[in-house]
C-alpha cells in the first residue's frame, strides 16, 4: 500500500430529490488518523460518508478510497473494497433476525473459508474486546443502546479492516457509555494502527478522539486541520459550533481504558 | 351618534358579547387575553370589518391585552393580512413589554412558503405517471426478477453462499404456518360451491356430475388459487414488512457495507422456501377442497363416498396435477417478488413501511389472480 492518505475527496457535490445536498467538499483522511467530520444539523456529513460507501452514487467529484478511484470501480471490486472497510453504523444495524454472535461472524461465515469452530473463537475474541462475550447468543432486542453499539464496533472490526468508518458512534448513549465507546474506539487507532473516519457532533468525543477536524456548513467544507486550529479558528460558524467547548474547557482523553481489554 | 358606536353596532353579530376585543371608532380594542378560545371569534369579527366599505385604516390597539399565545398572535397578523388584501390599512399599536416580547417571539416568517410541488396539468400528470410506471416499477421489478432468477441458480450449486438453517426457517414461516388457515378455508369453499352446484344438477338428475364440476374446478383452479390468494396475504406482506424494516433500520446498507448483496441475503432463502411449499400447499388446497365437496355430495345428494371415489379415479388426469405444479412455481415467484419489491422502495419512515405492506398485498393478489387466468386459459 503506497498511498499515504486512505481517503481523499475532491469536489465532492450531490443532488438529492432535487435539492442540492454537498457543494465542492473536499479533504483527506491520513493513514492511522481520526479524522472527524463534523457539523451542525444538516450539514451533510451522512451525505458524504454514504458517497465514502459507495451507497449512493459519485455524480460530481472524486472520491478515493484505499486508493481507489470509487467513481471508476466495478461492483466486484467496490465488493473487495467492502472486506477492506469496517462500518459501525449510527443504530448499530445488527440484523435483528440473528444472533450477536452470529451477527459479529457473519462477515467470516460469507467471506472466508475458515471452520466454524474457529469462526466462533474469533467472534468471542472480537466480543471480548467490547467486553461483549456473555452476549454472544442474545438478539440484538435483548441489548441495551450501549451493548448494541460496542457489539456492532465488534461486527465492524470482525475482518480487521484498516479502514474503520463510524457514523455518530455516540448517538442516544449516556455520557459514560459514550465515554467508553470513545475509549475502545482510539484503542483500535492506537493499538490496531486503523484509520477511522468519523462521522459527529458530540464534542467531547471529538476532543478525545479527533486528529484531525473536517467541518462542513451546509455542504461546504468550511476548515481542514488539526483541533487546536478549529478551536483557534476566526470562522463564525466553526466559533459557533465549538462556542460551548470553550466554555467548558474539556481535557482530552487519557489512553488507560477502564472497562476495554484492547 | 359618534361613529365609533356606529361602527360597533355594525359588527355586533355573535362577537359584539365578548369581552375580549370591540370597536371603538377606528380602533380595535384587545383587552384581558387574546388565545386560542378567541381566535375564531377574532376572524369572524374581521370579516365582518372587511365588507364596510367606509373602513380604510384600522388600529389594533393593544394596550389593554394582559396575555396573548402563539395562536393569538399568528391570528392578529393574519387579520392584518386579511384586511390589506381588501386595501384597510393596519396599524398596531400599544401592548406591554410582556405581550411586545410575545409578539416578537412568535410572530409568523417573513419569508413567504412557496409550494415546492408545481400544480400540474392532467395530461403532464398522466404522462407522468405512465413514464414512472413503466421506467420505474416495471424497469425495477424486471431488475429485481432478473437479479433474484441469477441468484437462485446460482445458489442451488453455491452450498456456501446459504445461511445455515434459513430455508427451513423460511419454510416454516411462509408455508407450514399457512397450513391450518389453507386446509379449513379450502374445506369451507369446496362445501360451498358443491352445496350451490347440487342444487341445480338435482334439478336435472344429473348428481353423478357433482364429482366433476368438485373435482376439476378445485384442482384446475381454485385449489391452487386459494392457496396462492392466503400465502399472498400471509407471505407477501410479511416479506415487504421484514425488507422494508430491514432498510429504515440501514440493516440492508450494513449487509452491502460487509460485502453481502442484499437481494441474495434476505431474498434467496424465501424464494426457495415459497417454491418447495407452495406444490405441498396446493396439494393440501386441492385435497381438503375436494373433500368438502365430497361431504356437500353426500350429505346433499346422498352420493356414498365409494361412488364419488370411483367417479373422481376416472375424471383425474396427470395434467390437473401437473398444472397445479406448474401454477404453484408461478405463484411463488410472484409472491416473494412482489413481496421484495415493495420492501426495497421503502425509503424511510414507519408510514412508508405500512404502505409497502399494504400494497404488497393487494398487488400479489392481483397479480396471482391475472396470472391464474393466462395459466388458465393456457392449459385448458
Amino acid at each position: 500500500m503506497k498511498y499515504e492518505n486512505m481517503i481523499e475527496v475532491r469536489d465532492l457535490s450531490a443532488t438529492i430529490d432535487g435539492k442540492k445536498i454537498l457543494s465542492g467538499v473536499s479533504f483527506t483522511a491520513r493513514r492511522g488518523d481520526i479524522t472527524v467530520v463534523i457539523g451542525g444539523s444538516g450539514a451533510g456529513k451522512t451525505t458524504v460518508l454514504r458517497h465514502l460507501l459507495g451507497l449512493y452514487p459519485l455524480t460530481n467529484g472524486y472520491i478515493s478510497v484505499l486508493g481507489k478511484d470509487i467513481s471508476s470501480i466495478t461492483e466486484k471490486e467496490q465488493n473487495k473494497l467492502y472486506l477492506q472497510t469496517g462500518v459501525f453504523f449510527q443504530n448499530g444495524a445488527l440484523l435483528n433476525s440473528m444472533t450477536v454472535g452470529e451477527n459479529v461472524a457473519l462477515p467470516l461465515v460469507q467471506h472466508t473459508d475458515l471452520p466454524e469452530s474457529l469462526i466462533r473463537e474469533i467472534v468471542l475474541m472480537k466480543l471480548g474486546l467490547v467486553n461483549l462475550e456473555d452476549s454472544f447468543n442474545l438478539y440484538p432486542s435483548q441489548l441495551s443502546g450501549g451493548m448494541l453499539k460496542r457489539a456492532a464496533l465488534s461486527r465492524a472490526i470482525v475482518m480487521d479492516p484498516p479502514l474503520l468508518f463510524c457514523d455518530e458512534p455516540g448517538s442516544g448513549l449516556d455520557p459514560l457509555s459514550m465515554e467508553s465507546l470513545d475509549y475502545l474506539i482510539m484503542n483500535l487507532k492506537n493499538r490496531l494502527g486503523m484509520t477511522i473516519v468519523m462521522i459527529t457532533h458530540e464534542i467531547h468525543t471529538i476532543l478525545r478522539l479527533a486528529d484531525k477536524i473536517v467541518f462542513l456548513h451546509r455542504g461546504n467544507s468550511l476548515f481542514e486541520g488539526s483541533v487546536e486550529d478549529a478551536l483557534s479558528s476566526e470562522n463564525k460558524d466553526i466559533k459557533d459550533f465549538f462556542s460551548v467547548v470553550n466554555k467548558r474547557k474539556q481535557s482530552p482523553l487519557q489512553n488507560n481504558s477502564p472497562e476495554s481489554n484492547l | 351618534m359618534p361613529a365609533g358606536k356606529q361602527k360597533r353596532t355594525k359588527y355586533n353579530n355573535h362577537s359584539a358579547d365578548n369581552n375580549f376585543f370591540r370597536m371603538e371608532g377606528s380602533n380595535l380594542l384587545f383587552m384581558k387575553e387574546l388565545k386560542t378560545e378567541q381566535c375564531d371569534d377574532l376572524i369572524n369579527f374581521i370579516r365582518q370589518m372587511m365588507d364596510d366599505p367606509e373602513l380604510d385604516l384600522v388600529k389594533f390597539d393593544l394596550s389593554g391585552l394582559e396575555d396573548i399565545d402563539s395562536a393569538g398572535v399568528i391570528t392578529i397578523f393574519f387579520a392584518k393580512q386579511m384586511l390589506a388584501d381588501k386595501n384597510i390599512k393596519v396599524e398596531i399599536v400599544g401592548g406591554s413589554p410582556q405581550i411586545c416580547k410575545k409578539i416578537e417571539l412568535f410572530r409568523p416568517g417573513q419569508k413567504e412558503i412557496k409550494s415546492t410541488v408545481p400544480k400540474k396539468k392532467i395530461f403532464e400528470l398522466v404522462g407522468e405517471k405512465t413514464h414512472q410506471l413503466f421506467s420505474s416499477y416495471i424497469y425495477d421489478f424486471l431488475i429485481l426478477g432478473s437479479s433474484v432468477s441469477y441468484y437462485a441458480i446460482r445458489d442451488l450449486f453455491n452450498r456456501k453462499s446459504r445461511r445455515k438453517g434459513e430455508f427451513l426457517t423460511q419454510s416454516v414461516l411462509i408455508g407450514v404456518n399457512a397450513v391450518w388457515i389453507i386446509v379449513l378455508m379450502s374445506y369451507i369453499i369446496g362445501l360451498v360451491i358443491a352445496l350451490h352446484s347440487a342444487a341445480q344438477l338435482r334439478d336435472f338428475g344429473a348428481d353423478i356430475f357433482i364429482v366433476d364440476i368438485i373435482v376439476i374446478g378445485t384442482m384446475r383452479q381454485m385449489g391452487p388459487l386459494i392457496a396462492a390468494i392466503l400465502v399472498a396475504g400471509r407471505s407477501s406482506s410479511a416479506i415487504a414488512a421484514e425488507i422494508a424494516t430491514m432498510k429504515v433500520t440501514t440493516e440492508l446498507d450494513a449487509l452491502k457495507t460487509m460485502g453481502l448483496d442484499p437481494v441474495r441475503f434476505v431474498v434467496i432463502p424465501k424464494i426457495y422456501a415459497c417454491m418447495f411449499t407452495m406444490p405441498f400447499l396446493i396439494i393440501l388446497a386441492n385435497t381438503f377442497g375436494i373433500a368438502g365437496g365430497a361431504t356437500a355430495a353426500y350429505s346433499y345428494l346422498n352420493l356414498p363416498p365409494e361412488i364419488f371415489t370411483n367417479r373422481m379415479s376416472e375424471i383425474v388426469q396427470n395434467k390437473d396435477l401437473f398444472t397445479g405444479l406448474v401454477k404453484s412455481q408461478v405463484y411463488a415467484w410472484i409472491i416473494v417478488l412482489t413481496g421484495a419489491f415493495y420492501g426495497f422502495r421503502v425509503e424511510r419512515g414507519a408510514e412508508d413501511v405500512g404502505r409497502a405492506t399494504t400494497v404488497a398485498v393487494v398487488v400479489a393478489i392481483s397479480l396471482v389472480i391475472l396470472a391464474d387466468s393466462i395459466l388458465g386459459l393456457l392449459f385448458y
